[in-house]
């Protein structure tokens, strides 16, 4: 009996080894491609606009004007600008508060999350400022954490904080809330404690939604570090205050280089972080 | 309503006992009323009842998931399988470490609970699937991977809430071919939830009727065919008939 059991379970098992490693859709590059040559041209044609038509040259300026504020240090008449190494910098320093302010709000977003899925009383009394910190208007509160915490490094990240955390609280709590009954029961059954039951099923249950989680919030760490710093204007520049400083001198490649490398920070930091995910849970649970 | 329990053939072999057995739940639904239930060490016990007659409630209450608000229920081994409806697989474990858990909730030293989910997966034919993750798996197989994950407890008595109702009709058939032959070697008390006539008679020792909400018992057959059974007796005359009787007293009881 048993012979033939294993005989069958071999037979199944050479059926089914092909279907284990899951195609992946390709990724296609061209259409993308496409798209992006395209808009290249619209914005030659435009700028020639800006530049020919209007005289206003700074509001849309040449493409290749702009690649060669990111990455040349002197302009072709021979005048040095230093401009390509403060943009690298402010980048790092960018970098640096959107990784520190989303690295603060994971720890309390996921210790606040896991307070609140001990007990429904907890839930009850700190849900509602979870909510709040995603409604108050954060831009208004800028200048007061100024006033408190000083204009430079501590109250960019604090801003960082408070615009990156509620992702992470939200779909912590969900994701430690998703756990069905019978599972909790089966774990009730061998008379496992609430810290088991924790570590064995809800956070490992949890883990897809606080990668979802986490790409949204870090998104949102880029937005805030960079609003902080526009608005803090002491300490070391970062993305925020070259965009200010860019702005107002009516420097267009500059300011729209500026813009271009903020951006890309958010793309790379949502894709990284969305890849952090995958390579943590993808095994057992279709990311997107 | 026939309420004479069979005597145990041996004191001492019952390891499970319901008397007088109620359950009123705090909205004031009353799932079962006056419930008479024993399961003896090698017995197979069925019941079968409409949908809401409190069949899971019998074994939430033998589990200790709930307590029954009045009459005694006893369960006399701490050795208790619970199958639920779903597998309840844990998607991250592979069908190894899910086979695992419970003897790793119980804090079995690792040496030996591995041991013991080899021997349970080899019992339920998974052989050869161990690092397989749920996902790869059919509704049967994740069945048996849970089946797997009870059989590590060494089951004294092993409840069974309609784990096959969602499954289609021919891996039922051959689950619960797989289901006698284990009961058939490892001899534990069975106590079945199902909605399924045919599949009660053919798995079970003692088949409990049990009436609408709230739900009581109503008849119980004893089913006189010898284990090992064959696959075939359920094209026989005496099959059909046992069956055709627990049907009739099925829908005498939800009148």
């Amino acid at each position: 009996m048993t012979a033939t059991l294993q005989q069958v379970a071999e037979s199944r098992a050479a059926v089914a080894v092909p279907r284990l490693r899951r195609r992946r859709r390709r990724l296609s590059w061209w259409q993308p491609l496409v798209v992006f040559v395209l808009f290249v041209a619209a914005w030659y044609g435009v700028a020639n606009y800006y530049d020919r038509v209007r005289h206003l040259a700074f509001l849309v300026p040449y493409p290749h004007l702009v690649l060669r504020a990111m990455f040349h240090d002197t302009l072709p008449n021979g005048t040095p600008t230093t401009f390509d190494a403060q943009l690298w910098q402010a980048l790092g320093r960018t970098t640096v508060v959107t990784l520190t302010g989303l690295g603060v709000a994971i720890v309390i977003g996921v210790v606040w999350a896991m307070l609140m899925a001990q007990a429904k009383g907890l839930e009850n009394a700190l849900y509602p400022y979870a909510v709040m910190l995603q409604c108050v208007p954060i831009l208004a509160l800028v200048p007061l954490i100024g006033a408190l915490f000083g204009y430079e490094f501590l109250s960019r990240v604090i801003v960082t904080v408070m615009i990156a955390l509620f992702p992470m609280v939200s779909n912590t709590l969900f994701g430690l809330q998703a756990s069905d009954k019978a599972q909790r029961e089966l774990f009730q059954l061998q008379g496992a404690g609430r810290l088991t039951r924790l570590a064995k099923l809800q956070i490992p249950g949890a883990l897809p939604s606080i990668f979802v989680g986490l790409r949204t919030s870090a998104g949102l760490a880029v937005i805030g570090a960079i609003v902080g710093d526009q608005f803090f204007q002491r300490g070391q520049p970062g993305l925020g205050v070259l965009i200010q400083v860019t702005a107002s001198r009516l420097q267009g490649p500059e300011l729209y280089a500026t813009i271009i490398i903020a951006s890309l920070l958010g793309v790379v930091v949502f894709l990284l972080f969305g890849l952090i995910g995958r390579l943590a849970v993808g095994r057992w649970y279709d990311f997107n | 309503m026939s309420t004479t329990a069979p005597a145990p053939a041996q004191t001492g072999t019952t390891l499970l006992d319901f008397s007088d057995v109620a359950m009123t739940f705090p909205d004031g639904t009353v799932a079962l009323h006056e419930v008479d239930l024993t399961v003896d060490r090698g017995e197979f016990v069925s019941v079968v009842g409409p949908s809401g007659c409190g069949k899971s409630t019998l074994l939430r209450i033998a589990s200790g998931l709930e307590t029954a608000s009045a009459g005694t229920a006893s369960v006399r081994t701490r050795r208790i399988g619970y199958v639920f409806q779903d597998a309840t697989l844990l998607p991250w474990r592979s069908v190894a470490d899910n086979v695992e858990l419970l003897a790793e909730l119980n804090k079995q030293p690792k040496q030996l609970r591995k041991e013991k989910a080899k021997q349970a997966i080899e019992l339920v034919g998974l052989t050869g699937f161990e690092r397989h993750l749920p996902k790869q798996l059919s509704g049967g197989m994740r069945m048996r991977t849970s089946l797997a994950r009870s059989l590590t407890l060494d089951p004294e008595l092993f409840l069974f809430d309609e784990p096959f109702g969602a499954l289609d009709e021919i891996t039922r058939e051959r689950l619960n071919d797989e289901l006698l032959r284990l009961f058939v070697e490892q001899r534990f008390a069975g106590l079945f939830i199902t909605h399924s006539v045919s599949e009660a008679v053919y798995l079970s020792t003692k088949v409990v009727v049990m009436s609408g909400r709230p739900g009581t018992v109503v008849r119980r057959f004893d089913v006189p065919f010898p284990m090992p059974r064959d696959p075939d007796i359920r094209f026989t005359p005496e099959f059909a008939e046992l069956v055709g009787e627990v049907s009739h007293a099925l829908r005498e009881g939800h009148k």
